[in-house]
């Protein structure tokens, strides 16, 4: 049984919130770069210079990339042969989102309860936290600082298997159009299709988690991928909402089995941002 | 080619702006989101005095991130304006002048833009470091419980933003989508 201590698994979920909210990633710069390219819209290229020098200003003064740092939302992948020693799990998670959006100068954005008070609780927890017991001796934890511009766009639907493929393609595009400029575009959207209604919403925030440029193994589900981000660059919605062909970088569907009535559909959008960090212990 | 605007400016000083322009303000704005529209509109409601004079104010829907030791602000980009859009026909009556956002606006918001001859421009979602860089000086104004949310006064200079909805309710958002929809 491997051994791994509290206190790293507090100091490594520190990092993570400032390093997500603060460094772009690779494939968003790459994504970037390819879209300042190919956008047609003068006032759409004029936007995404300002947002490439946003990333570089972020990455260089550790100002976050966006006011809105988010509510963290911490996948686990913990390892059936690992033991935390030190404390709870949980709690470490909490602690280390404490310290990196206290520490790292991010905002607090969550609030105790969601209906009466909405009291702020200072740092920012607690955290949504999605774990799976996995094989082996590892702890896998990735951060997703999600922002509610976008995330406040999100969409479920619960379509029969008779709507298909089209059904999908409707919702996507509903999902896309009422986003327009709230959710920032360029957008990174994840699709779920399949599960239950919960697994689908899963699946889509997992998809919207993965990296740019990444595809779906499945061939049929990467064409998909294609055709909904087509379907995304046509909608004229552009960056910001203000006009162009470049609405998202990037649409990463993920699915799981589902029952033989029913066909869920979720749509969880993500800004130009798309920020996360990975870490495995 | 940006336009440079001074605030906080007169109804006549932006009659002549167009939905589209890029524009590039410096002097005073003022930041309020929901937590604060929310609190004004329940003083006006209740026959308050309201925390701060209105007139010829340009209201940013910002939450700032806190300021690292030495610096003026932390991120500082727009946040969602369709969520103010209960409370801005008041703050617009109250004699605003213009309001800085992003994203839609609903039929009463822009209705009562036309009928005020105000301004709606927007900052660029997301790009809360660059934007940071324009805020010269950050004064919480009223509200101070509210933390982020807090009534402030900025002063900007080549704070960059665009109009989206001019005094006569063009729309940029839709001009700018239909030329690239296929």
């Amino acid at each position: 049984m491997r051994e791994i201590h509290y206190k790293d698994i507090v100091s490594s979920v520190a990092k993570l919130c400032i390093d997500a909210c603060c460094i772009q990633t690779d494939g968003i710069k790459q994504a970037f770069s390819e879209a300042r390219e190919n956008e047609t819209s003068p006032l759409g290229k004029s936007i995404l210079d300002k947002l490439i020098e946003n990333g570089k200003i972020a990455q260089d003064t550790f100002i976050p990339i966006c006011q809105d740092t988010g509510m963290a939302v911490i996948f686990l992948e913990l390892g059936q042969d690992v033991r935390i020693v030190g404390g709870y799990l949980e709690d470490a998670i909490n602690e280390g989102v404490k310290e990196g959006y206290v520490g790292g100068y991010l905002r607090k954005s969550v609030v105790e309860e969601p209906l009466f008070e909405r009291k702020n609780t200072t740092n920012n927890t607690p955290a949504v936290i999605h774990t799976r017991i996995v094989k082996g001796d590892k702890l896998n934890i990735t951060m997703a600082a999600k922002g509610f511009g976008s995330e406040n766009k999100s969409i479920l639907k619960m379509l029969v298997p008779a709507d298909g493929i089209e059904g999908v393609k409707k919702v996507f595009s509903e999902a896309i159009n009422l986003a327009g400029p709230n959710a920032c575009p360029p957008l990174v959207v994840g699709v779920g299709i399949g599960g239950t209604m919960e697994k689908a919403a899963l699946l889509a925030k997992i998809a919207a988690v993965r990296e740019v440029g990444s595809h779906n193994s499945d061939k049929r589900y990467a064409k998909l991928e294609d055709e909904l981000l087509e379907i995304a660059n046509n909608s004229g919605v552009g960056p910001q909402g203000l006009g162009g062909n470049t609405t998202a970088f990037a649409v990463n569907v993920e699915w799981y089995p589902t029952h033989i009535a029913g066909l869920p559909v979720a749509i969880n959008i993500n800004c130009h941002a798309a920020r996360h960090a990975h870490i495995e212990l | 080619m940006e336009i440079r605007l001074k605030a906080p400016f007169s109804k006549d000083d932006i009659k002549d702006l167009k939905a589209g322009d890029n524009v590039l303000i410096t002097g005073s704005i003022i930041a309020a989101r929901d937590a604060a529209h929310k609190k004004i509109f329940e003083a006006f409601q209740n026959n308050q005095e309201l925390p701060i004079e209105l007139k010829n104010q340009t209201i940013y829907y910002l939450g700032p991130s806190p300021a690292k030791p030495g610096d003026v602000i932390g991120a500082a980009g727009p946040t969602t304006s369709g969520r103010m859009d209960k409370y801005t026909p008041m703050m617009l009556d109250l004699g605003i002048s213009g309001m800085i956002g992003k994203g839609y606006r609903s039929k009463e918001v822009i209705d009562s833009i036309i009928k005020h001859k105000a301004i709606y421009m927007v900052a660029i979602g997301g790009a809360g470091a660059l934007i940071s860089k324009s805020i010269k000086k950050y004064e919480v104004l009223a509200y101070p419980e509210l933390g982020a949310e807090a009534i402030a006064r900025l002063e900007v200079q080549d704070f960059p933003a665009i109009v989206a909805i001019d005094s006569n309710g063009v729309n940029f958002y839709e001009i700018g989508q239909k030329e690239y929809k296929k």
